[in-house]
């Protein structure tokens, strides 16, 4: 018998470190001869911790939710009494999420145990790369990787093939290896689950992709709000140097390869090739003008493989079961899968991975479990800042790279969050706009001021003091913005706020015409006021009210000056008599 | 000969009243000074020494690199990590992703303001917490979320309320305390 605990970042933060000790301890004090492991996020985030027990046999029996004082009772009943605690079993829902999916990149995660290499091997692991080095050659994967369409998961969508025989071809003898695991769109953790959760599959991908291509070093450019993925990766570095996979003359084929981790220093418009090789470079992060492309001149002015942790995640994948069957997954020209990190106001929130073009309906209401608290769906955002909203009409809609292409949104990195009824669509392209404004690198003016004013715009409408004219504005800005930035970042910067208002218009409207916030969110458009039933007069609330706003006499009901008001809400929170009331 | 007294009143920028201990920078200088790109590295390893980048520090890896100090200045600014003042013991990270906007972390910071008397980017006078607002921590399912980094390592917290991050914070002054 034995055990593995998810301990991603997920599983962590919801307290697996506690049950996994308390496991250890109980399992030492009884004397019981079972080894507790640690694996990655299986991406059934809303069950974590997550305890799974396998017997002798290898059959599974998956424990969620499991506290520390649940410990007892599992180790009592289960592996001492050999009978499962059913009560704290995985729900028909929970494991509905995971049957309905189709996993390449998150294949490993949450199984095995991501800080042993032995544990990769033994399903498989570093046997597409022995494959690549001994059975193909570097024009052969390359084609092997072309003929499998994949595409780059990073949000593009550029045929990994393409670029790989790019830069194959390139006459320059030093070539690099960068992968870009700078997730950093609010809203995505694909990345950070395959490196916390699979850590050696991304760096197979990434030899594969030296093999290919006659790159001799590559480098992991990964965020610093990542400390577990860096830490795993170390070991799994350090790991694969040590059998032999990594370092001079692999596996005796005289191929040398070198992996280095850089840590980005927190922006986001580093997730853009130039400015991402720029910052490994150690400048600034700015993108620049191209050409010359990064295949051609890319980190430290040479030819550059630039791929995103999910890309080279697929990669060992493709050498392994050849192209042909990989393209039978996903639709005809967007092959393969894709994850998705699905998060908002929806029912099962965690990471799937589903093949190209299966529905928004699916993955919402199938994989989802529909929205939070019973309410209406309303929304989802797509591609996160640079992406767009998808509503009730598209939920038939395959999600692949042209289909939404075509309804003016995106996959970007894959970040899919659900809005219900209750959410103020101008807010969430305020949230956007503050964002891409605040991550401007400031080159381009377009970008640099055009968000900034943009964001004021929004401001304008969310406060109230909109007029339709400020509609208008806001789209002749973002034609400029788009059209005259220079990297992605800038050109896709005012999609949010163009698809909110070609989807939602009416709620726009509604701010600035009828001047009321249809969801109750905007706080310029409430009106507080005190019922005078309720109230004791105590005068808390005066005392506490920072504008003077609110008047009375002890003991009998006081008022608030609407005028003078300006919705802080303090009141609310000093009130002992919720006489309060807010509409 | 200058006494030890009128060189530290001495009020010129150049380095004579510098009493920075470089001794571990030095080393960190030494190992990366000759390898490609390692500006960046450099001052997350300075930083990870001396808990933010004072003008002496920038003025001594200047001195040892090479690199201007506007360089490093330019560098430094640009990136949301590097730190030009020092900040608390605890630094608070609160997420302020999609998902974590879309589940009220503006009420969360509301929660972490009042409690700690400080706005975003400050630090509290007792220098026990400083408030980072930060793009996305990637822990959207447990949305809102926040992680707190003292010496101790970092601690994830998810699924907040307001009251239970007030409560996490005075656990942390508690602690201080003893």
């Amino acid at each position: 018998m034995r055990i593995l605990v998810g301990q991603g970042s997920c599983g962590i933060a919801s307290g697996a470190k506690k049950t996994t000790a308390e496991l250890e301890k109980q399992i030492k004090d009884k004397n019981l001869d079972i080894n507790v492991g640690v694996t990655g996020c299986i991406g059934i985030c809303y069950l974590e911790p997550i305890v799974d027990v396998y017997d002798d046999d290898n059959n599974l029996t998956r424990y969620v939710k499991v506290q520390p004082e649940m410990v007892d009772e599992i180790v009592e009943k289960h592996l001492i009494g050999g009978k499962a605690v059913e009560a704290y079993v995985i729900p028909p829902s929970g494991e509905d999420f995971l049957n309905k999916q189709t996993r390449i990149a998150l294949k490993n995660c949450g199984l095995i145990n991501p800080e042993s290499i032995d544990d990769y091997i033994a399903v498989g692991g570093y046997s597409a790369l022995k494959k690549a080095l001994f059975e193909m050659d570097g024009d052969k994967i390359c084609a092997e990787i072309s003929d499998s369409n994949l595409r780059g998961r990073g949000g593009g969508g550029f045929p990994t093939g393409k670029k790989w025989i790019q830069v194959r071809s390139q006459a320059e003898p030093t070539k690099y290896v960068v992968c870009n695991a700078d997730e950093g769109d609010p809203g995505a953790f694909m990345d950070r689950s395959v490196m916390e959760g699979d850590p050696h599959r991304m760096l197979e991908g990434m030899i594969i992709a030296g093999v290919a291509t006659g790159a001799h070093e590559a480098y992991i450019y990964v965020r610093a709000e990542y400390p577990l993925a860096v830490h795993r990766l170390k070991i799994a570095i350090e790991q694969a140097e040590k059998a032999g996979y990594l370092g001079k003359n692999i596996l005796g084929s005289n191929f040398d390869f070198k992996i280095n981790i850089n840590l980005g220093a927190g922006a986001f418009v580093c997730g853009e090739g130039s400015a991402l090789t720029a910052s490994i470079e150690g400048n600034r992060g700015m993108p620049r003008v191209k050409p010359p492309r990064t295949v051609e001149q890319g980190l430290f002015g040479k030819p550059t493989v630039l791929n995103n942790v999910e890309t080279f995640a697929n990669v060992p994948e493709i050498i392994t079961i050849g192209s042909e069957n990989y393209k039978k997954i996903g639709t005809e020209k967007s092959s393969g899968t894709k994850a998705f990190a699905l998060t908002g106001n929806v029912n099962n929130t965690g990471l799937i991975e589903v093949p190209m073009g299966t529905t928004l309906e699916t993955i919402i209401f199938d994989l989802g479990g529909g929205v939070k608290n019973g309410k209406e769906f309303k929304a989802v955002q797509i591609g996160g800042p640079s992406g767009g909203c998808l509503t009730k009409e598209h939920l038939k809609l395959p999600l692949d790279f042209d289909s939404l292409k075509k309804v003016g949104a995106m996959i970007g990195s894959g970040g899919l969050v659900v809005m219900d009824e209750d959410t103020c669509m101008v807010s969430i392209a305020r949230f956007f706009m503050n964002f891409t404004q605040h991550e401007s690198c400031g080159k381009c003016v377009p970008c640099r001021e055009g968000t900034h004013v943009m964001l004021e715009l929004l401001d304008d409408i969310v406060e109230g003091r909109g007029t339709e004219d400020t509609i208008d504005t806001l789209l002749d800005l973002a034609d400029t913005i788009s059209a005259a930035s220079l990297c992605g970042l800038g050109k896709t910067a005012p999609n949010p706020v163009v698809s909110t208002i070609t989807q939602f218009r009416d709620e726009y409207l509604a701010h600035v015409v009828d001047k009321v916030c249809p969801t109750h969110n905007c706080k310029a458009f409430k009106k507080v006021r005190i019922n005078p039933e309720a109230c004791k007069g105590c005068s808390l609330c005066k005392r506490v009210c920072p504008a003077e706003a609110i008047s009375g006499e002890l003991k009998n009901p006081f008022v608030i000056d609407s005028e003078k008001c300006i919705k802080c809400m303090a009141c609310i929170g000093a009130c002992k008599f919720n006489a309060i009331v807010v509409e | 000969m200058q006494s030890q007294k009128e060189t530290k009143n001495c009020t010129c920028t150049c380095s004579c009243n510098d009493d920075t201990d470089y001794y571990a920078l030095d080393e960190i200088l030494a190992e990366y000074k000759d390898m490609q790109g390692n500006l960046i590295i450099i001052l997350q390893k300075a930083q990870e020494i001396y808990g933010y980048l004072s003008r002496e520090v920038i003025r001594h890896i200047s001195q040892v690199t090479g690199y201007t100090q506007a360089k490093i200045y330019g560098v430094a600014t640009f990136y949301t990590q590097f730190r030009l003042a020092p900040i608390g013991k605890n630094l608070i990270m609160l997420c302020q992703g999609t998902a974590c906007h879309v589940n009220g972390s503006k009420d969360i910071e509301e929660a972490i303001c009042s409690e700690l008397n400080i706005q975003d980017g400050e630090t509290t006078e007792d220098g026990l917490f400083t408030l980072n607002n930060v793009a996305c921590l990637g822990c959207c399912s447990l949305a809102p979320v926040m992680m707190i980094s003292s010496s101790e390592g970092e601690e994830t917290y998810g699924k907040l309320t307001k009251d239970s991050v007030k409560e996490i914070l005075k656990k942390i002054k508690a602690e201080a305390e003893k």
